[in-house]
């Protein structure tokens, strides 16, 4: 950080005003005791030399250059056990999301960037890239082996866009993309539970990388898509497994 | 446990848990619910190419793990699963990290001999259901 005095009176603030302005009650970001209770219990603390507190004060400060282009917050994983902790609940993940979203997208990290746009590629919403049919296949084949190898299944479903189910399920990508098999115990439980569920072949993706990628944008697409396939199929309960 | 939906439904989960593998057999870790430490996996950090940091976030949680000696650890998330078991490979400890869904069914009976890929050695047999011929 710079050696010499910061002129308080110079700084604009103004990434601390906008997040007043969005977060529920302004976040009570005046109200920091900078008594460092989140930072010593953040997994996060020390990483790229910032902690929560660290970057909080930086904040209100008006050091918004250094603490929002900070690499650190890639790091925070937005698990809010500093909210849990802090004395006067301050939404410090909340700040970190907003942080993120004032990089150029297309500076943001590659890995996440690249799994949003993923999940924009087609209506799957996979940050994996598989398309509804790979999905419908890989579905049908699993069931049917399952069906030809194991004894007493052949009643077991795994329905896509089964029309008034009681609940629309989502999938994460990584087992139709890279373990078919670890799918099955779900399908096995819902049908020793009795259950009435569907998957979606739009939107049957969990994750949502865009989300933490900070692009609004993207991630309303993805959760939007989900949601209407949910809607369209006249399902009640809309189950998120991630 | 998301710390979004509270001690709850952590409660919840430790039912099913004890359930699963008997109340004698849960360990439970410290701090834990509300208090515990994120593994590190979440927010997209596995994505986000900070690789070592990503471990030297996790490194509280891999001691939370060791220090229960339980033999197995339970993860219900896609991402806490990814990431505890990158941590337990790379700490050479090699404990097995377990879907909650592998967990159920292996108690029900009906897990069957490919869907055994996370359960260790001591459980890769053990209530098979009969194959087809
Ligand atoms: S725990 Fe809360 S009050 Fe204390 S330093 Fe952190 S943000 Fe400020
Ligand atoms: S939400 Fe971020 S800053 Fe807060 S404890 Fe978790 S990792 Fe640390």
């Amino acid at each position: 950080m710079a050696e010499e005095v910061i002129d308080l009176g110079k700084m604009t603030r103004d990434f601390k005003k906008e997040a007043m302005k969005i977060i529920p009650g302004g976040g009570n970001l005046d109200l920091c005791l900078n008594c460092g209770t989140c930072a010593a219990g953040c997994p996060a603390t020390g990483l790229a030399d910032l902690d929560p507190r660290k970057f909080l004060r930086m904040i209100l400060l008006g050091l918004d250059e250094e603490a929002t282009k900070s690499p650190w917050v890639w790091m925070c994983t937005g698990c809010q056990r500093c909210i849990y902790a802090c004395p006067m609940q301050i939404d410090i993940p909340r700040l970190v999301y907003n942080a993120r979203a004032t990089w150029p997208r297309e500076e943001r990290p590659k890995g996440i960037l690249g799994s949003c746009d993923m999940a924009l590629k087609n209506a799957s919403g996979s940050a994996m890239g598989a398309s509804p049919d790979d999905f419908i296949f890989v579905v049908e084949d699993v069931l049917e082996e399952v069906k030809d190898t194991q004894p007493g299944w052949d009643e077991l479903q795994a329905p896509i866009d089964k029309k008034g189910a009681h609940f629309f399920i989502n999938q994460n990508s990584r087992e139709p993309v890279t373990e078919p098999d670890e799918l099955i115990p779900l399908w096995k439980l819902l049908h020793v539970a009795g259950i009435d569920w569907t998957y979606g072949s739009k939107g049957w993706a969990g994750e949502n990388y865009c989300m933490f990628l900070a692009d609004d944008k993207s991630w309303e697409h993805v959760t939007r898509t989900s949601i209407m396939q949910c809607a369209e199929l006249g399902c009640k309960v809309y189950l998120n497994t991630e | 446990m998301r710390k979004g939906f509270g001690d709850p439904v952590a409660d919840d989960l430790r039912f099913v848990v004890k359930s699963l593998v008997g109340e004698e057999n849960f360990v439970e870790m410290w701090p834990n619910k509300s208090n515990n430490y994120c593994c590190g996996g979440g927010g997209g950090f596995l994505q986000s190419g900070f690789t070592e940091e990503r471990r030297a976030y996790g490194q509280i949680k891999l001691d939370q793990i060791l220090a229960t000696k339980a033999d197995y650890c339970i993860a219900a998330c896609h991402n806490c699963h990814a990431q505890i078991h990158d941590l337990s490979e790379l700490s050479g400890k090699h404990f097995p990290v377990v879907h909650l869904w592998t967990l159920i069914c292996l108690s029900l009976g009906i897990l069957g001999p490919n869907e055994r890929e996370y359960l260790g050695d001591d459980l890769k047999e053990v209530n098979m259901p009969e194959q087809k011929e």
